[in-house]
């Protein structure tokens, strides 16, 4: 797959549509995958890589990328392009000076999952269709893709691309992903006990704002975060309410908009699981105003800034069942 | 006769202009009792409120938030109520979800006209607030006096 991309990235490089091409690069680490710019046909023979850790979503990166000359070449896994979807609805970038070539996704795993299962000293990984291979300084061990996923691919939602110029490979299916079963279980208990719970997990925020920082429909110039005036600007929360406060605001600011990427639980260095956080206001949404999937297609109408005259009143929060 | 230490919350009343200002403004002038811990917030339309003021009672010490506008279908800016509704459906939702007492937060339609039925729910409100008793959940001990 590595090579086909790297072929056909060289070939549009070559014949002038795109000048640049966005890709991934090894970072510090083999498993530490970096997205990267790449201009040149050596740049992409030494450096490109596309392997089960390159998890980032490139479509943020197109906000920027697009503001400057020449047309650019990306590639997207079929969860990318529903956030590709979504920044075009919202006008975040302009579609002519995009290349996009879907590329076929088996799931994604990560360093934190890789040493989680107790492996440290990693020093190169092999992949051969559904088995990964790490080495390390003390032992060489495979695993099966599917043990070491990352929890979003586990609960995969879709393996079809929404959007592309041309695709690499085979197009998949929407799947059926299970992926709100936590959010239910979550429900399910009693409030003090969700109380607990993410009073559990929220303490552990440091504030590095690295989820609003990776998240695709987090593309306002100015943030209300960077606010200084909003009392919450850019230092570590001081208390339980900026926690909750923190979290709560910037769930919803993505509310009806978030596809659902994971990339906020991927990035987060005390792995809270914000992504619980999003798919409750996509749960409800589904739930309360019609299934919606944010940037299933473009020019959607996003839940929040629509409404019907026959809406359920906010009082249905205190007879819901299962509360 | 009351005892003089209870328990007094402190409720928010966010009121649009239109409708619910002028509906409290109704319920004065016909003499109707309602708890003097209702603080009104006027606001030009409910839709005016952002998640971030209903938050930001609650860390200023708020025990109870309400939201007050015009009927769905009569706002006078004619569809501002009807985002408003949904934003605060999800809010609200989000606030069960983090184990915080949903009974602290309320949405009540109230129209020009209705001065009873502000001072009534103002009546079961407070009383509800004060039967949850002080907010711990959403407080911020740096606001506390």
């Amino acid at each position: 797959m590595q090579g086909m991309m790297i072929a056909r990235a060289k070939e549009l490089l070559q014949n002038g549509t795109v000048n640049r091409v966005l890709g991934w690069q090894t970072g510090e680490f083999v498993y530490d995958i970096t997205p990267a710019v790449f201009e040149t046909a050596e740049e992409l023979d030494e450096k490109f890589v596309y392997n089960a850790f390159c998890g980032n979503n490139l479509s943020k990166y197109l906000v920027k990328e697009t503001k400057k000359d020449g047309k650019i070449l990306v590639f997207l896994k079929p969860c990318d392009t529903y956030s590709f979807n979504q920044l075009l609805t919202e006008h975040r970038f302009d579609r002519e000076k995009v290349y996009a070539i879907g590329i076929p996704c088996d799931g994604k795993t990560s360093g934190e999952m890789v040493k989680s299962k107790g492996l440290s000293g990693i020093t190169g990984i092999d992949e051969d269709g559904d088995n990964i291979t790490v080495h390390t300084i003390y032992e060489d061990k495979t695993f099966n893709r599917d043990e070491i996923l990352e929890e979003r691919c586990r609960t995969c939602k879709s393996k079809k691309h929404v959007a592309y110029d041309e695709l690499i490979g085979e197009d998949g299916e929407v799947l059926d992903s299970h992926r709100f079963d936590m959010v239910a279980k979550l429900e399910a208990m009693t409030p003090d006990e969700r109380f607990a719970f993410w009073r559990s997990q929220l303490s552990k925020c440091i504030r590095c704002n690295a989820c609003r920082n990776v998240c695709p429909a987090c593309t306002c110039e100015k943030c209300v975060f960077d606010n200084p005036a909003s009392g919450i600007a850019q230092k570590a929360a001081a208390d339980s309410f900026e926690e909750n406060m923190f979290h709560i605001i910037r769930a919803f600011h993505v509310a009806g908009r978030c596809t659902d990427c994971g990339e906020c639980s991927r990035v987060c260095p005390q792995n809270i699981p914000l992504h619980l956080l999003n798919r409750k206001f996509i749960k409800d949404i589904d739930e309360l105003y019609g299934d919606y999937q944010a940037g299933a297609e473009v020019g959607s109408r996003a839940p929040l800034v629509n409404y019907t005259a026959e809406d359920v009143e906010p009082s249905i929060v205190y007879h819901r069942e299962g509360k | 006769m009351p005892e003089v230490n209870a328990y007094k919350p402190k409720i928010v009343a966010f009121c649009c202009n239109w409708c619910s200002y002028a509906g409290a403004d109704l319920a004065g002038t016909n003499r109707l009792n309602y708890p003097a811990d209702v603080k009104i917030i006027r606001v030009p339309c409910s839709c005016r409120v952002n998640p971030m003021f209903i938050l930001r009672a609650f860390q200023r010490g708020a025990d109870g938030v309400i939201l007050c506008g015009c009927h769905p279908g009569d706002c006078h800016y004619t569809t501002g109520n009807y985002y408003a509704r949904r934003r605060m459906t999800l809010l609200f939702s989000m606030l069960d979800y983090l184990g915080i007492e949903k009974e602290r937060t309320r949405v009540e339609w109230v129209s020009a006209a209705e001065g009873a039925k502000f001072a009534a729910t103002m009546n079961d409100f407070v009383s509800t607030v004060a039967a949850l008793g002080e907010n711990k959940r959403l407080e911020d001990l740096r606001c506390k006096e």
